[in-house]
């Protein structure tokens, strides 16, 4: 067999079952390659005693013939999920020393399903990033370099641990999260590939809240299939999350491999952006070539309100974010820095605890609610955000199934390359993911090419509401068209 | 709608996160480029279109408003920087 680390999720659980190899082995391999690679900074907590105890109990249980759909396969963690006794940080100084008492309900389902945790991931502070460099464990380096470079690029954000780690196997899979673009646009960054499901499809209870109205859960892994198998774990109905969906989860990983005959798919002029690289233009076009050979109707969709998606985005995420971190006040747990009374003691605490984009973040969803100003950016923000719902509305009415856009505009960039003056440059990355956070619909990114410096780059696929499996179907088409993606060898 | 210097520290204080002085001009900075950003938002005509509470359509679910957990005191305070006793500790708030 050759390294175990190079099978997918859906091999090495085919394998387990055959017993070609053991969980204790493949677990194993990876907690080798998680120490050759500790430069990359994927990981800012290895659990390998957790590891290997639980690959232990998934080889007695396949040894039995028994065993849930994930058992014995090794993950990564992103820092943002509550584990119990394990250090749980959301990338943030501020909660460095917290360890949760509870699991989160994600990650309890991956572990009912027999999966193994590998450690956790690093991410963007508090999720708030494009590129993973706003941690306070330090950026992560992306596998991927440029052809004839040894520049380290980004890995993407915010889950750039996690994307990281999948294109570097230092995992089968691991789970992300996305409020604006954060498993779609790393993915698309490191030739991986991410779907952030239907707002409501994955419980939010125990991860750590970013903005509560655009945040889901989803994972990162290296096929479609991947991702269908583990999104089935970690998808479900929560009476912990009152926003969490009580309809049942279908077997996703059916859908992979259905045919697309038939099916209409939208291509939203809006999307052609001014200034966009024709590289991407063109890898856009080669998609919807690739959906109309497998028997696709390719149909012209308009989404007029797509470009105020992301301004009004820059409103409503940094509201929901400052509320959502008023709970760290240095009291109930997590960083304190003491003052000479409760609110030096508030403020000093918040300063030390948070880096410099959470703590602009917070500030301007302070700003925006604040007296005099919360109609005029936050009320309208809302009423835009209608309107993006609404334009899907309209174009899944006539009958599309899915839409394709690129996912990104742009390659994989340099660690420090941007953002250094102005933040809205980085926050430009996200300009093709977050109306799908706006409207509260799936997304996936899957890769379809290389730039011509070499680099992965992906095509986004949006669906229906609560239409994962369509996106699994014609995701799987596009993986196929455009060949897995080889992934770097180790460098690192 | 830009912000000037007050402002900044007027939200900071609001925000509950202290800055200092030097850092006073480089917020001022940020803040406007998002704040010029989502400036285009104006162009929108939003007359009569309701701002949005859910994204997805569902009804408020509800649950018997019962006791359903607790005696856990050690775990609630087991991450708390300084406790007594199983009270939060605090600076004197009241004098």
């Amino acid at each position: 067999m050759t390294d175990l680390t190079d099978l997918t999720l859906a091999e090495a659980r085919d394998a387990l079952k055959a017993k070609q190899a053991s969980s204790t082995e493949i677990t194993g391999a990876f907690l080798k390659a998680m120490e050759a690679a500790r430069g990359l900074n994927a990981y800012v907590l290895e659990t390998p005693e957790q590891a290997l105890a639980m690959a232990k109990a998934s080889d007695e249980k396949l040894a039995r013939g028994q065993g849930g759909a994930l058992e014995g396969l090794p993950l990564g963690i992103k820092d943002l999920y509550a584990t119990k006794g394990v250090r749980t940080t959301a990338g943030s100084n501020i909660l460095c020393n917290f360890v949760p008492a509870y699991e989160s309900t994600v990650t309890s389902q991956l572990w009912r399903d027999g999966a193994v945790m590998l450690g956790k991931l690093n991410n963007d502070e508090f999720a708030m990033g494009s590129s993973n460099e706003t941690s306070a464990f330090g950026p992560v380096s992306s596998p991927w370099r440029r052809e004839g470079s040894n520049a380290a690029l980004v890995p993407g954000g915010s889950s750039g641990g996690s994307s990281s780690a999948v294109a570097a196997r230092l995992c089968l899979g691991a789970t992300a999260t996305d409020t604006g673009g954060s498993i779609r646009q790393p993915a698309a960054f490191t030739g991986t590939v991410g779907i952030k499901p239907t707002y409501g499809r994955c419980s939010r209870w125990g991860i750590v809240a970013f903005a509560s109205s655009l945040d889901q859960a989803g994972p990162i892994a290296r096929t479609v299939r991947d991702n269908a198998i583990l999104l089935r774990s970690m998808a479900g109905h929560d009476p912990k999350d009152t926003t969490s969906v009580d309809i049942a989860v279908p077997d996703y990983e059916a859908a992979v491999g259905r045919s697309i005959k038939g099916m209409k798919i939208g291509i939203p002029k809006e999307y052609r952006v001014d200034g966009m690289p024709a590289e991407i233009e063109a890898l856009w076009g080669k998609g919807a070539e690739w959906l109309k050979a497998a028997g696709a109707e390719l149909v012209d969709v308009s989404l007029p309100h797509t470009k105020y998606a992301l301004p009004a985005y820059y409103i409503v995420a940094p509201a929901e974010a400052s509320s959502n971190l008023a709970r760290y006040d240095g009291v109930r747990y997590g960083l304190r820095v003491p003052g000479k009374d409760i609110q030096e003691m508030y403020e000093k605490t918040r300063a030390a605890g948070f880096g410099k984009e959470v703590r602009r973040r917070i500030m301007i969803g302070a700003y925006v609610l604040s007296a005099g100003y919360y109609d005029a950016y936050y009320v309208k923000a809302q009423k835009i955000r209608t309107l993006i719902k609404r334009d899907f509305e309209e174009v899944y009415a006539q009958g599309v199934h899915a839409i394709l856009t690129p996912a990104t505009p742009s390659a994989a960039f340099g660690i420090g390359e941007k953002g250094g003056a102005d933040p809205v440059e980085m926050y430009l990355n996200d300009v093709f993911t977050v109306t799908v956070n706006m409207a509260g619909l799936p997304g996936i990114a899957v890769p379809a090419g290389l730039s011509s410096e070499g680099l992965p780059l992906g095509l986004q696929l949006i669906g229906r509401p609560f239409d994962e499996e369509t996106l699994f179907s014609v995701a799987e088409v596009i993986e196929q068209a455009a060949g897995r993606t080889r992934l770097p060898d180790a460098w690192w | 709608m830009s912000v000037d210097q007050a402002t900044v520290r007027r939200i900071a204080h609001l925000a509950r996160v202290a800055v200092t002085e030097e850092e006073v001009p480089h917020l001022q900075g940020e803040l406007n480029a998002i704040l010029a950003f989502v400036e285009q938002l104006d162009e929108v005509d939003v007359s009569g279109v309701e701002p949005m509470t859910s994204v997805t359509p569902m009804v408020m679910k509800k649950r018997q408003d019962a006791v359903t957990d607790g005696g856990i005191a050690d775990i609630i305070v087991g991450n708390a920087p300084m406790t007594e006793d199983h009270y939060f500790m605090v600076p004197k708030v009241v004098e």
